[in-house]
Order: structure tokens, then sequence, then C-alpha cells
């Protein structure tokens, strides 16, 4: 279907019922059950998983198939961030001409930086785009948001006033992003027994956003220009002796990536119109690297699983304190009940970078392929638990 | 590779596909039922305490939620009651809020923007929160504030300094009882006139962000008023840890005074600083040097040590306070956590019983309801003297501590000792001052989410 093998095919389907029954599948447990700690679909969160999955599979057209690290990619963000919240601003709260515009400048703003970066490859490019990231943090944290000439509204984040233009404005629109007059933030709450479902508008157009970027992914994957990008990353220099110059291929990957940032960036400022500075700041930039590698780099499906994660684990993980935890351990002996809690202390709350630290690298150091090998090595398992009798027996040694 | 070949049936089933998905979320646009944003059906009530739990500020995020933590103990009856046996308002009854449990939720705002609005959504979204409190930064403060006025709760401010929190991003949905930028200034000015003189010359550092440049324009401006002259001010990158660069120039300048416009660790780094290039030895004019830093807090001041005694600050409330409220807050504190509470954890502690308050007092927790029932309220007894809530911009006006490092402390905790309290009229100020928004700034329309 759609000019994808069908392997591809099925994988982009599956994608497709994952994002759009997502409100089910994040909300396992009952809105008000011990369990309901860990239920993450709730519209802000889902908006998240699926933004941040485009900004991943963005970055994993540049990182997966041509190498180049860059570890500024957030910059794109950023800037995305801020061209659609001008458009808030300037002409009306409608989304489209906001993602168009996140789109455009992001992709300016990458042909720009990558022209000069790329001219150097491995860490010293990673070390320039990250140069240019925290350049660009910095000129909105303070440079662009004096006084007298305020692009960026520096450390309050730039929002939208009621004294702004916003020359499309209608009394009819609502106040808050809309798409023709569906509000981004307008929810169905479905309620099944004790189940609790949300619905969220918002959400539904970054799904679909999101399912197109992957299609999108899928062809560059496939496509003759992916085969010239992956030959960059295996062997950059046989590449030059053939006669082909890479520099066009990977500032176009750059370029693509970078658009995919803004994408999201966009996306990001018309599910909540505010748009800060720290989303440019390179801790923002490494965890687009972390979410690649955590889900496995070169992968189709890996970053979004790896974005997924890393979110689930910031908003859910964040939000367990003391007073949940010794509810959960209530049923134990008062000493034990509160020695548990000593012990888990450190990795809820406030400790959820330590959890995410360890798990990063249990994964790292015994799937090296990410969550994609893990699940492939899982998948074989079942496979093969079946047959494994008869597969030993008919399996051929090799010839000594 | 690819293939690429169009048949009649594929164009069919794209379209199909297409068409579903740009169909499917005009859907969802009908809203529930509730009242208001969500309304409380069962026996609790869920508060959300917002705080930074990690990054520059945690230390006065975690002093914050020990303070919202007595207070849900203290409106639930538990514990010896602390400031609901002096608050001047006797509608609360110990019975959580309007007979329903007060539970809360926590999240960390990193003291970043965007981590701060993720919370915040995750607790209303998802938690059910009617109200969020707490936060240590007014870049957060003012950005929960917007979100907080667009999804139709209540947010009562925690620290938040910057003029702009209750001026020109003022929102109706939101309130600060902690005191700002404007106020520190007009009650400093007088004391730095009466100890230092009318003729000096000042020298400003500022943090390069909002509260800095807020922070500097009122302080110079009141200083200037009293006939001081502002020799130059110089914007310090955020994420500065060594201000030696700056200092240097400070004593070529001609200037006698430094004003130091950081918080946090950049006040703590600024301060060091200075005290080593020995500018306190200093004279200049024929003067001694001075050092003054406009917003003062426990945490800096033991982060600074031995280097703020004798410097000139302010602060919104101080633990050695002598009212009743003050000392049955640093009691209750004290006898749970083992140590006087922070600048911060009063504002927050406060503000939650402000709010429990004015729920008992509306009989409702519709956010229309307790805005109107806050606005425009004065009260006692929580710690800060006679308070009122302005109705036209959601500022507490009290009055407001002039402190100075302490000579020689007698404890880790009183590092600071009261200069002065000035009374709250001297603070005052209109409320289409042009520092806070002029006369566009408006509070906007109540939004309950309905």
């Amino acid at each position: 279907m759609l000019g994808l093998d069908k392997k591809d095919t099925s994988l982009l389907i599956i994608v497709a019922i994952l994002t759009l029954l997502a409100p089910f599948i994040l909300n396992p447990f009952p809105t008000g059950s011990a369990m309901a700690q860990f239920n993450a679909g709730y519209p802000d969160l889902m908006q998240r998983f699926v933004i941040f999955g485009i900004f991943a599979i963005g970055f994993n057209i540049l990182f997966g198939l041509t190498g180049y690290l860059s570890f500024g990619h957030a910059a794109f963000l950023g800037v995305g961030s801020y061209s659609a919240v001008w458009m808030f601003k300037l002409l009306s709260y409608n989304v489209i001409p906001a993602i168009a515009l996140s789109v455009v400048v992001a992709a300016l703003f990458s042909l720009l930086i990558g022209y000069v970066s790329l001219r150097r490859s491995g860490i010293y490019f990673s070390i320039l785009t990250l140069a240019f990231a925290q350049m660009s943090f910095a000129l909105a944290y303070s440079v662009l948001s004096n006084p007298k000439f305020n692009l960026t509204n520096g450390e309050t984040g730039l929002q939208v006033y009621a004294d702004d233009p916003q020359i499309f404005h209608r009394d009819s629109l609502p106040d808050m992003p809309h798409l023709f007059g569906l509000s981004m933030r307008s929810t169905y709450k479905l309620d099944i027994g004790a189940w609790s479902f949300d619905f969220n508008a918002g959400y539904y157009l970054c799904a679909v956003i999101m399912m197109v970027m992957f299609y999108l992914a899928i062809r560059i994957f496939r496509s003759p220009f992916g085969m010239m990008l992956r030959a960059v990353k295996s062997n950059q220099q046989r590449m030059n002796y053939t006669g082909l110059n890479p520099r066009p291929y990977t500032l176009a990957a750059f370029v693509i990536s970078g658009m995919y940032a803004g994408l999201a960036g966009g996306l990001m400022a018309a599910m909540d119109p505010l748009a800060g500075a720290e989303r440019m700041q390179w801790t923002a930039s490494g965890e687009v690297v972390l979410m690649t590698i955590l889900g496995g780099a070169g992968t189709l499906i890996g970053p979004v699983l790896g974005a997924g994660f890393i979110k689930y684990f910031e908003n859910i993980f964040s939000k367990i304190n003391d007073n949940i935890l010794h509810q959960w351990f209530s049923f134990l002996p008062d000493g034990i009940e509160d020695f548990m809690v000593f012990i888990v202390h450190p990795f809820i709350g406030k400790g959820w970078h330590l959890t995410l630290g360890i798990l990063f690298m249990l994964v790292v150091i015994f799937l090296p392929g990410g969550l994609v090998e893990g699940g492939q090595r899982l998948g074989k398992w079942i496979r093969n638990r079946g047959k494994g009798a008869t597969d030993a027996k008919t399996k051929q040694e090799p010839a000594e | 590779m690819s293939n690429n070949e169009l048949t009649r049936r594929g164009l069919l089933r794209t379209g199909a596909v297409a068409g579903a998905g740009v169909a499917l979320p005009t859907i969802f646009t009908a809203s529930s039922a509730a009242a208001y944003t969500n309304e409380p059906t069962g026996g609790t009530v869920t508060l959300g305490f917002n705080v930074p739990q990690t990054g520059p500020y945690a230390d006065e995020g975690n002093d914050e939620l020990l303070a919202q933590q007595l207070a849900v103990e203290h409106l639930n009856g538990e514990g010896d009651g602390g400031c609901l046996n002096t608050f001047t308002s006797k509608a609360l009854k110990g019975n959580g809020i309007l007979g329903k449990k007060v539970t809360f939720v926590t999240g960390d705002t990193q003291t970043k923007s965007d981590a701060a609005r993720a919370s915040a959504k995750s607790m209303i979204e998802k938690d059910g929160a009617i109200m969020i409190n707490g936060g240590s930064s007014s870049g957060v403060a003012v950005a929960v504030q917007g979100l907080c006025q667009d999804a139709g709760v209540i947010f009562m401010a925690g620290l938040t300094h910057s003029n702009d929190t209750t001026g020109k991003d003022r929102k109706k949905n939101g309130f600060r009882h902690f005191f700002n930028a404007y106020m520190s200034a007009a009650a400093l000015a007088p004391v730095l006139s009466k100890e230092m003189g009318a003729d000096r010359r000042a020298y400003h550092l500022t943090a390069d962000y909002t509260w800095g440049w807020t922070q500097q324009e009122s302080i110079a401006a009141a200083t200037e008023a009293m006939g001081w002259e502002t020799v130059n001010n110089v914007l310090t990158p955020l994420a500065s840890t060594d201000f030696s660069s700056y200092i240097a120039p400070v004593l070529n300048s001609g200037a006698d005074v430094l004003v130091l416009n950081h918080y946090g660790g950049n006040m703590v780094n600024s301060l060091t600083n200075a005290i080593q290039f020995g500018l306190l030895d200093k004279v200049a004019n024929g003067k001694d040097f001075k050092i003054v830093v406009p917003l003062y807090s426990e945490l800096m001041a033991a982060g600074a040590g031995e280097n703020i005694k004798g410097v000139l600050g302010s602060m919104n409330y101080n633990w050695q306070l002598d009212n009743e409220g003050s000392k049955a807050f640093v009691k209750s504190f004290g006898e749970k956590y083992g140590k006087p509470p922070s600048n911060s954890a009063q504002t927050c502690y406060a503000q939650v019983l402000l709010y429990a308050d004015a729920c008992e007092r509306a009989g409702t927790f519709n956010p229309c309801g307790v805005a109107e029932a806050l606005e425009g309220f004065e009260f006692d007894g929580l710690g800060n003297g006679k308070t009122l809530y302005r109705a036209e911009d959601h500022q507490c006006f009290k009055d407001v501590l002039v402190v100075r490092g302490a000579q020689n402390p007698t404890n880790a905790y009183d590092t600071l000792e009261i200069v002065e309290v000035t009374p709250v009229e001297q603070v005052m100020y209109a409320p289409d001052h042009p520092m806070f928004g002029g006369a566009e700034a408006s509070l906007g329309e109540c939004n309950s989410g309905a």
C-alpha cells in the first residue's frame, strides 16, 4: 500500500493502530485505583509522546542514516516554537499557518547551520552543532529579549497577549489554538465502568501528522537517497573516491531532520501556546540523542519508542512522592514499610533521572540495538520456542 | 526499492484512510457536563503543588513542599492547627475544605517554564487538581499562571518577585502573596539613604532576564528619587558562575555602592567574588564602600556564609518576626521539621490557607467564586501582619522587611537580622503604575473552564 512493501505496510499499520488507540492503550488501570498513578493517557502526555516521536524520527534520519551526531537539534525545535507563537500573535490562533511557518523557518535555520557545520565530520561536527545551539539558546534567553527588541520574551517565554494584533481573529473563534474553530484543548471523556478515556482533538491532530511523518521517513529510508545516506555512514572516503560528493546528501538530510524538529516545535506551541528558551538548551538536544539511541538508532520505529519511554519517566515517575510510596507499602509492618520507602525513595520523584540513567545503561550494555533489538530478540524467542526441539535436530553443524 | 504503482483500488483505499484521519478530530468536540474544571465530586479535593525539586532552586522548592504538606495537615485538622488558630478569618474548621478531605499531588518544575507547564498540566488533566501552588521563579510563575487561566483553575503563586507577575502578565485566575521588586525598592531606599547618605553613586550588576530587569528598574528609580546617581548597569548572563570580570571594573568606575540584582546561586557567587576583591574594605569618594542585595532569602544567606555580614537587603517574611501568626507557624514548622521556615515556605503555606479559606467563604470550589472571595480580602494572623489582597491586580499588600546579614550569628538560622519593618503604606503603588504594565494591563475575564 502507498508504495511500500508488505513489511513496511504492516509496520505503518501497527503504528497507526497504536497511535489512534493510544487513549485506550495508555489508560489500562481504572481511575481511582492505586495503579492509576501509572496511567499515561491524559492529553498533555499523549501529545508529548507523538510530538517527541516526530522530533526523534527526524533526528534519526540524520543520525541513523548518515551517522552524523548533531548535538544541536533542540535549536530547530525552539525556532519552530517561536515562529508558531509569532504566527498566533500576528495572524490568529489557527494552527495551520503557525505549523507551516515553523517548518519553513526551521528549514532555513538548519540550512544555515548545516552549511557551516557539515564542513567537518565526527566529533567536530557534533561540537559545532552544540556551539550553534547554545548560541541560539543564549540569544533567545537574553539577547533577543531586551525591552527594546523583544523577539523571544526571555525567561518568561513568548506568549500571546490580549493586545496582540491577531488580524484574522474573530470573536466566534476559541481563544486558544484551534484548527478552523476546533479547539486543540477540546476533549471528549468516555467513561466505561471504572475506566475513563480522554479523546483530545490536539492529540489526534499530532497523531495524524506523526503518521504522515512516519510514512515519509519510511519512504526516505527505502529510497535511493536513503541508500546514499547509508553510504555516507558506512564509508565516506570510499564514496569520495567513487567520484560522489557527499555534502549535498548530508546537507539535505540535515535540513530534512531540522524541518522535522521545527514541525515538532510548531506542534508543541500549537498544543500549548508558549515558547520557552529552555527548549533550545543543550540538555534538550541531548534528550533526543538519548531517545534515538534508547529506541534503536537507524531503525524506523525505535526513535518513537525511545521518545515515549523517556517522556513516560519524566512525567510519571517524577510525580510519585513518599506519600504514595507509603500507600503502596502500607500492607507491610511499620518498620519494613519505612525501610521499603527508604530504599525506593531515591528512584522516584526528583530521582527519576537516576532511574532513567540506570535503564539507559542497561539498554546500552545489554541491547546495543536499543528497545527494537529487545523486541526482536523477544519475538525470535517466542517464534523459536514452539519448534525449538525440531530445529535442534535439523540444524546442521558446520564442517570443521 | 519503492513501489509506486498506482491502482484504482489503492487510490480509493488511501483516500478513505486519509478522509477518516481528517474527519476524526471533529467527532471529539463535546466537553463534559461539569460546571467547572475538575469539580470535586467525591469526598476529597486535590491540590497541586508544583515546586522545583531539581535545578538551581531545588532547596527553596523542597522547603515550599514541606510548608504545603504542613498546610494540608492543618486544613485536615491534624497537627496543632498552626495559623488556623491565629488567622482572622474563622471560616476554616479543620475538617478539610467545604467538608472534603484535602489531598495533594506534587510535581517538579525544574525551574523551566516548559517542564513546569507540563507538570501543572498533568496535575490538572490527570489528577484533577483544582488549584496549583508553588514555584520559585518568575518566569515559571508567569508561564503556569497563563496555563491555569486557560485551563480554568486557580493559581496561587509561590516565590515570584518580578513586577510582571501581577503587572503586565496579571491574570484573573492568578494570585500572588509574595512581595515584588517595586516593593523591595520602595522599602530599601529610605533605609539606604539613612545608612549610607543621599549622595551615593551606585553600580548595578543585573541578572540578564525578566526578574533582573524589573528589579534593577525598580531599585534604580527608587534610589535616584532620593538623590543617588546610577553610574552603570551591567547585565550578567544567568549561567555565569564567576563574576570576577564584572567586579573588577566597579572599583575604577567612581561608584561607592554595588547593587547586586542577583538571586540564588548567582547572588552567592557574585557576592563572594565582591568580598574576595575586598570591595567592603575600600574607600571611594571619601565614603566606605557598600554592597546591597535587593532580594534576600535564608537559603542564599546560608550559601554566602560569612560574606553577607552587614549587607542590606529585603525580604517578604522572616521567621524572627514577632507576631502571633508568625509564632504559631514557626512553632508548628519547627516541631515537625526541626528548623525554622524560610521566606518561600511561608508564602506557600499562607497561599494554601488563603485559598482554602476563600473556598469556604465562597461556599464553592468554582474558580470564579473563589477569585471573588479573595479579591479585596483583608486578613491578619498568617505571619506578615495586616494584609490586603488587592482586587485590581491580585497582589498582596503588607509590610516589607529590610534585613541585614547578622554580624554575630548565634546559630545556623539567625544569619539575618531585621533592620526595619517598612509599613505597607510606603510600598503601595497604583494598579496602573507604568512598571506594572501601565493602563493597558488588565486581569481579563475569570475562566472556570466550563
